[in-house]
């Protein structure tokens, strides 16, 4: 009696089972690697597409896209098509480590592309360096990346931040004062920024009036704003970023502060400017690359193409980013027809982007040492709104080559090991 | 360095002020319906997302008077079809279920609006400060000080005088006898609920303005809120309204002596809280218990 | 053996081939065995929380603190003490008990929603702390520069850092440990003085059971499993970070043993697979996966708030 109830409830129950089973293997089945034919050349992303980075990092998977469409119409890699398979780190490291394996050991990607989050970033590139895939870093900062944990296998687009700090540091003292006071982000990026500008400051000859470290998602900034005031500096120096950048500049406003003490910072994105009230739109800055470039060839053409994805928005320096990303691994496997980590990564080096994918005027190219891009800073000043076009916030200055900008490769402590 | 303290000790206030509109929302809604409103950033942002929706139609005081309310209606909305459901289970439910709607709506405000930082524009002369030396007393400020001080007084009048609120301060000590009474005790979830929600609304539309509005903005401002109840009090209100401006001014003064720890004293406070007075200040023995 | 013991027998043996075998049916079906890893891990963890949750009946919603400790002590251990990574899981799941068993002695007299609050904020301390610490703890930028090391065993070596199926295997043999350790508490009469005190407090108190005190072991006991599993986690990644100790962690945990079925021991474990798999297949082919997560949390509370083994369950009776 026991056996028959037991096998008339294997029955239904298999029966549901199987149906289930059937209904995903149905899903799963696309997952199912083809096994003939060409196989496409696959480049996997991983960003933070969700949480507080996700402006960046859209677009810097928009850039990555725009490429991948046009690296496709001239042929693809090697004759083969390419395809860019993007996945959400969601900002946090188990799941960036964890998308960056199942991009390398399931979808088998020949090359990968991440994270704006500097942590996740090193975190994948310990997975890459494991793996022996090719690794760009398209918009994590940090300065270690390649520096004293430089790998192999790991270049960088995006500036370092002694790079920015370099960039603005003799601007800034010239032109404002010899006493700065800073707002720093409490954490790494923050934190070397900071130990960036005060070097540059003291070798100048200025001094450091304080230094206020802020967490990581401050809404308020007053009682540090109360400070910078009481001590008196010529200028102020904004190293946080993101949300914190709007938060600030829009309160440095509201105190009227502007008025009484310059503010100026180190990185500023165009993303953080849009975001701002047209009357918080100031301060002297950086950026990493800037879309209105008159004369320079190339770049009408890439604003234009962006335009037609983004809604009719022009790129940012982190549309670029993705963008010189994508272009690098084909200019660099189609010039050496091989696709082949160890002996792309040696290529890679001192290798020159040409003009339609620099978008500026200084030589562009990845440093040997350190395999750092030495790109361009584009210096400047924060505007309310262009005179031809109101996503015109920002009037670049001067633009400093990268090797101006950056340190020597000894100083960034970085040697890199190859494989035996 | 007493210009310093004085000057942080004000500011906290007015930061307690705002953390206070957050709080009380939050608190009523626990108090009455024992359901911890995870959710409650979220409506924060909503607010200020339907208020600059508005704002080029109705300028910055019709989005300030229509936002809480349409947020309100929203939190209605919900209340009805996901919340009710779950009184009288496990309290464990409705906090799942409120985590699982934060999620969907940064996510829903994300995709309406995109991730990127909206600029919000408040009204000119309220952008001013004070003065040269109380710079960072900006009308702005005054004025959302001013907006608390409103609403926490009509609060405690609606509390006081209304039948609504004598109904809700009765449901908070003994529901079941209110429901014995013959009240609908239903609808006065639903409408404790829209309250609670006003206020979170009411609190987006304001952060709007000091902040930048964006989807993740809710989430920062969550945490503070639980701390002023527990500090507090739960099942005090003015418990609440007392933690908040505490937990306000003792976040001011820490940022003087040691910025990296204005957050942590908060905490700090709450363990000292619980250790010592754990029904908080203001709160009653038995409650929540 | 009776109907009953021999079902419950098979149900572990398959229970147990499909963890062993893993690796080989998951890849053709578009998996890949770094996600069968995660999954034990964090099933373990969402076991953890079921086993304050599901059987003493309270509700730490800050249980992810314990976990993420586990990831730093296990971390700082390969980092700064010795590169052993047994050691190193010591000191991970040492460092989230004994804190989970501090801790616990200031929260064990409150219960219910104030509990659940409570622990949330003292959750949000440890986060905090590993947050700001940044000297020790790498702050936002996390706790990086050691890997899970080779363990020597002498005859021969296994290779857990650069073999995935290795470590998987290794995982699994710890899950195995502490899944073990748990069964035996449960059915220990401590265990069983536990599911009394969920059943009905009062009554227990009646019967002369010190309740608070049984409440704070069991508080401390699951700390330590957390903690065991935080540390599994610290060696999955190289790394650990700030956000594995957050209140959104907890409420995955949480959810993973809700969805999964809290009465039932292996419940989580089912919640936590579905729950990885599900957001690691969503999150691949749409930006918009938390909308579907969060309406995932809202539907399981609403429709099948006893998971996916009581709708089983009831579907037999």
């Amino acid at each position: 009696m026991i056996s028959q109830t037991f096998s008339a409830k294997i029955t239904r129950r298999t029966l549901v089972k199987g149906v289930a089973a059937l209904g995903a293997f149905q899903v799963a089945s696309p997952f199912i690697i083809q096994a003939r034919g060409e196989t496409p050349i696959r480049i996997g992303m991983v960003d933070p597409l969700t949480g507080v980075y996700a402006a960046p990092a859209g677009n810097e998977v928009m850039g990555a896209r725009l490429a991948v469409d046009q690296i496709n119409a001239k042929g693809g890699i090697l004759g083969r098509q390419v395809e860019l398979l993007v996945e959400d780190s969601a900002n946090d490291v188990g799941t960036g480590v964890q998308k960056a394996r199942k991009l390398i050991e399931r979808d088998q990607v020949n090359f990968m592309i991440g994270d704006v989050n500097s942590g996740i970033a090193a975190a994948i590139a310990q997975v890459t360096n494991e793996k022996k895939i090719l690794h760009i870093v398209s918009g994590g900062h940090t300065d270690s990346i390649t520096g004293k944990d430089c790998k192999w296998n790991v270049f960088r687009v995006c500036n370092t931040t002694r790079m920015e700090a370099n960039s603005v540091s003799s601007v800034l003292y010239s032109k404002y004062g010899k006493k700065w006071h800073f707002i720093t982000p409490d954490y790494a990026f923050g934190h070397t920024l900071y130990d960036a500008c005060t070097e540059d400051l003291k070798k100048l000859g200025g001094t450091v009036t304080g230094n206020e470290l802020t967490p990581l998602g401050t809404t308020d900034f007053s009682a540090y704003l109360i400070k910078a005031r009481a001590a008196n500096p010529d200028v102020m120096i904004l190293l946080v970023q993101g949300s914190d950048m709007i938060n600030c500049l829009k309160q440095v406003v509201q105190f009227g502060l502007n008025k009484q003490i310059h503010v100026a910072g180190t990185q500023q994105e165009l993303e953080s400017l849009a975001g701002l009230p047209p009357e918080a739109r100031i301060g002297v800055w950086m950026f990493e690359w800037y879309w209105k470039q008159p004369g320079v060839p190339g770049v009408d053409k890439f604003v234009a193409d962006v335009r037609k994805v983004n809604k009719g928005n022009v790129p940012t320096a982190r549309h670029w980013f993705g963008y010189v990303s994508a272009m690098s691994f084909a200019l660099v496997a189609n010039q050496e027809k091989a696709l082949d980590a160890v002996k792309l990564a040696a290529a890679l080096e001192n290798f020159e982007l040409p003009d339609d994918v620099k978008l500026q005027p200084n030589k562009v190219y990845y440093r040997k040492g350190d395999h750092q891009l030495m790109t361009s800073a584009f210096v400047g000043e924060a505007q309310s709104k262009g005179k031809d076009d109101p996503e015109d916030l920002y009037r670049v200055d001067e633009v400093v080559p990268g090797d101006k900008t950056a340190p020597t490769v000894g100083e960034t402590g970085c040697t890199v090991q190859w494989p035996a | 360095m007493t210009q310093l303290l004085l000057f942080n000790v004000t500011n906290g206030l007015i930061i307690g002020a705002f953390y206070v509109l957050m709080a009380l929302g939050l608190s009523l809604i626990l108090n009455l319906s024992n359901v911890i409103n995870f959710a409650h950033g979220g409506f924060l942002v909503i607010g200020g997302y339907i208020a600059y929706a508005i704002t080029p139609y109705l300028g910055f005081w019709g989005a300030l008077l229509l936002a809480p309310p349409l947020t309100a209606v929203i939190g209605l909305v919900v209340e009805r079809a996901l919340i009710r459901p779950l009184y009288g289970r496990d309290p464990l439910y409705s906090l799942l279920l409120t985590f699982g709607l934060a999620f969907m709506i940064e996510d829903g405000t994300r995709f309406i609006w995109g991730p990127q930082g909206k600029p919000v524009t408040i009204p000119a002369f309220l952008a001013q400060p004070l003065s040269n030396d109380l710079f960072f007393i900006t009308g702005y400020r005054l004025f959302m000080v001013a907006v608390v001080m409103v609403a926490v007084t009509l609060l405690f009048l609606l509390l006081r005088y209304t039948r609504l609120g004598i109904r809700i301060r009765a449901g908070t000590l003994d529901l079941e006898t209110v429901a014995a009474l013959g009240i609908n005790v239903q609808m006065l979830r639903s409408l404790n609920f829209a309250v609670g929600i006003f206020l979170a609304g009411l609190s987006g539309v304001l952060a709007a303005g000091q902040l930048g509005l964006e989807p993740t903005m809710g989430t920062g401002l969550l945490m503070p809120s639980f701390i002023a109840i527990i500090v507090g009090g739960i099942g005090s209100l003015p418990g609440t309204l007392v933690g908040g401006l505490l937990i306000g001014v003792a976040s001011g003064l820490t940022a003087v002596f040691l910025p990296a720890a204005s957050e942590a004293v908060i905490y700090v406070m709450m363990a000292v809280v619980l250790l010592l007075r754990p029904r908080g200040l203001f709160g009653e023995e038995g409650m929540m218990s | 053996m009776s109907a009953e013991q021999i079902r419950k027998l098979i149900v572990l043996a398959a229970i147990w081939i499909i963890l062993i075998l893993a690796p080989y049916w998951m890849v053709p079906l578009g998996g890949y065995t770094a996600l069968a890893t995660r999954v034990l891990v964090l099933g373990l963890a969402a076991m953890s929380v079921n086993f304050l949750l599901g059987f003493t009946g309270v509700l730490s919603f800050g249980h992810a603190a314990y976990f993420g400790l586990g990831a730093y002590g296990t971390g700082l251990t390969l980092k700064f003490l010795a590169p052993s990574t047994p050691l190193a899981l010591v000191a991970g799941m040492l460092l989230g008990g004994v804190c989970g068993a501090i801790l616990g002695t200031l929260i064990v007299r409150r219960r219910g929603v104030y509990f659940a609050m409570v622990t949330i904020a003292f959750g949000q301390v440890f986060y905090y702390i590993a947050f700001q610490w940044s000297s020790l703890t790498g702050g936002d930028d996390g706790l990086r520069g050691f890997s899970r090391q080779p363990i020597d065993f002498g005859l021969f070596k296994l290779d857990i850092l650069s073999d995935a199926n290795t470590f998987y295997f290794f995982v699994l043999f710890c899950f195995a440990l502490a899944v073990g350790a748990m069964g035996f508490i449960l059915r220990s009469p401590f265990g069983r003085t536990m599911i009394a005190i969920r059943e009905n407090e009062r009554r227990s108190r009646f019967l002369g059971i010190p309740v608070e005190r049984h409440i704070w072991i069991a508080f401390t006991l699951s700390c330590f499993f957390m903690g065991f599993a935080g540390a599994l986690y610290a060696l999955v990644n190289n790394f650990a970070d700030p956000r594995g100790l957050h209140y959104s962690q907890s409420g995955d945990f949480v959810m993973m043993a809700v969805m999964g079925g809290m009465r039932s021991f292996w419940g989580p474990l089912l919640g936590a697979a579905v729950f990885v798999i599900l957001q690691d297949y969503l999150s691949s082919i749409t930006v918009n996966w938390m909308s579907f997560v969060g309406l995932l949390f809202v539907l399981v509370v609403l429709f099948f708030p006893r998971g996916l083994l009581g709708v089983f369950r009831r579907s037999k009776a």
